[in-house]
């Protein structure tokens, strides 16, 4: 691993815990696309920091490039993530905004993504964009994680310079299939059920 | 004896004790058949195999001196801060109070200590912080709770940063004649009082009939502290010489620390089961948290330093 990343890491353990809970499956190394609610600019280092070592050297955080995009932040996530940059804004509109994820999966790597798109105010989170469906219409193989973070809202509500120490749990889930010829809406209502009822699972140690 | 060749024959003492509660817990493993049997086994494997850690990081502590020790202790506060507010219900505008409660309050105690200042280090939270705190939250205009959050986050700083702080503090102590063995008085306090909850915790699973107090906190038993009390004051009073008390004299503070850890350990089960948990945390293995681990020091630290103070400065 590089020293970025394991400094990074360590920071973030010492400030948020990011302690992970295997639910619903094992960390095991093969292709996935974690998703996940989203209330902080934590939250990608949190699922970051909560992966074992093996795993996160495949896996790759999706970011907005608007917030990542630039100077140091920039550093943190093309270096020490290696994250995906990517515009929540299109520059042309026949551009497809899921390109770079989509080049990223055809590797054989895994994703992490937030399909709300925007942080959120609650730890409940809002309704999903259609590019999980798009992606896991595509990639069939992908195993689809849903993950929950808890705490991370409090610790860093929007507008905060700076998080406040506390103890916060990375919940994986039960693997999710889209179903033969599943309907968009219902697959993405689904997948973010999937997502609250890890909010209220009992944290098996 | 120097206070160096002493410590060198305390953690060998201890690193001895281990040893052997690690071959017992092994050969009770092997032992155990049935399911609740095995259960309890494990979690006692883990609390020794936590104890070699822990021990060992303060062996380390100790040995490279009082900064050391400071930054130790600090991390302690912190964590045990952090686990505190994780459970505490703060709202959005406690967030600048909680900032300034974790990266300033913490170290800032913490320096006191280590600039000998001990008249600022006994009430900077007290006076300055608990007034200040909750002035900077009114600027969150929220009153919903107001005196609620306030006095939770009071608490909170109260028991992880101030009391546990008071531990380290031992070091600032001019004690006549006991000059440079300050560093024997910090482990004396920390070996009593988790001497103490390890023994109540063997003679509550030895002879553990009568329980203590089941809805505070169940796992405690009378027959527990009565024997694990008794034999730790015990301990206590012959370990007079690293102290500068006689052995009178520290057979009484070593009855007050276990009785303050124990009234620490039930008041602090008391507030972590009003916010609704059973463990404070999950950074110790088989002991819970870090508050769970400090829960007693946290009462003990204060009384034996102002105690130690009062009569022996």
């Amino acid at each position: 691993m590089r020293p970025s990343s394991e400094i990074l890491v360590g920071i973030v353990k010492l400030l948020v815990g990011a302690y992970p809970r295997w639910i619903g499956c094992k960390p095991d190394a093969v292709q996935r696309l974690y998703f996940a609610n989203h209330s902080s600019h934590i939250d990608t280092l949190a699922i970051w920091s909560a992966l074992p070592i093996p795993l996160r050297k495949h896996t790759h955080p999706v970011a907005a490039s608007d917030y990542w995009g630039s100077g140091f932040r920039r550093y943190i996530a093309t270096k020490a993530l290696r994250a995906v940059l990517i515009d929540r804004v299109r520059a042309h509109a026949d551009d497809d905004p899921l390109a770079p994820l989509i080049e990223v999966l055809t590797r054989g790597e895994s994703l992490i993504i937030f399909p709300e798109c925007t942080r959120g105010k609650q730890p409940i989170p809002a309704t999903f964009k259609s590019g999980l469906y798009h992606l896991a219409a595509q990639f069939p193989q992908v195993q689809l994680i849903p993950v929950y973070l808890e705490n991370l809202h409090r610790s860093m509500p929007k507008g905060a310079v700076m998080p406040v120490p506390m103890t916060c749990t990375v919940r994986f889930g039960f693997p999710l299939v889209l179903g033969d010829g599943e309907a968009k809406d219902s697959f993405l209502t689904r997948a973010r059920e999937e997502v609250i009822k890890l909010a209220g699972a009992i944290t098996a140690s | 004896m120097t206070p160096q060749h002493k410590a060198w024959w305390l953690f060998g003492g201890i690193a001895a004790l281990l040893a052997v509660a690690s071959i017992i817990s092994k050969v009770l493993g092997v032992r155990a058949k049935s399911e609740s049997g095995r259960a309890v086994i494990a979690n006692l494997n883990a609390r020794v195999n936590a104890w070699w850690v822990m021990v060992a990081v303060l062996a380390v502590a100790f040995t490279l001196g009082k900064v050391a020790t400071l930054v130790l202790f600090g991390f302690a506060s912190f964590f045990a801060l952090r686990e505190f507010i994780t459970l505490t219900p703060t709202r959005r505008s406690d967030y600048w109070p909680l900032i300034l409660s974790f990266y300033v309050l913490v170290p800032a105690q913490y320096a006191l200590i280590g600039y000998d200042q001990y008249g600022t280090f006994a009430i900077f939270i007290p006076v300055y912080a608990f007034l200040l705190l909750p002035a900077i939250a009114t600027f969150g205009a929220d009153t919903e709770q107001f005196l609620e959050r306030t006095a939770k986050i009071q608490w909170g700083i109260m028991i992880a940063v101030y009391c546990v702080s008071y531990a380290p503090a031992l070091l600032l102590l001019k004690i006549p004649g006991y000059e440079g063995s300050n560093a024997l008085l910090l482990f004396y306090l920390i070996f009593i009082v988790q001497l103490s909850d390890v023994l109540q915790y063997v003679f509550g699973k030895l002879f553990g009939k009568t329980k203590l107090a089941p809805h505070v906190s169940p796992s405690k038993t009378v027959e527990g502290l009565v024997g694990g009390g008794l034999s730790t004051t015990a301990i206590g009073g012959a370990m007079w010489w690293i102290t500068p008390f006689t052995w009178q004299q520290s057979l009484l503070m070593s009855f007050i620390i276990v009785v303050m850890g124990v009234l620490g350990g039930l008041t602090l089960s008391a507030v972590k089961r009003s916010l609704g948990a059973k463990d404070w945390g999950v950074m110790i293995e088989g002991h819970g948290g870090m508050l769970d681990r400090l829960d007693s020091v946290s009462f003990a630290a204060p009384i034996f330093f102002h105690l130690t103070r009062y009569f022996f400065v």
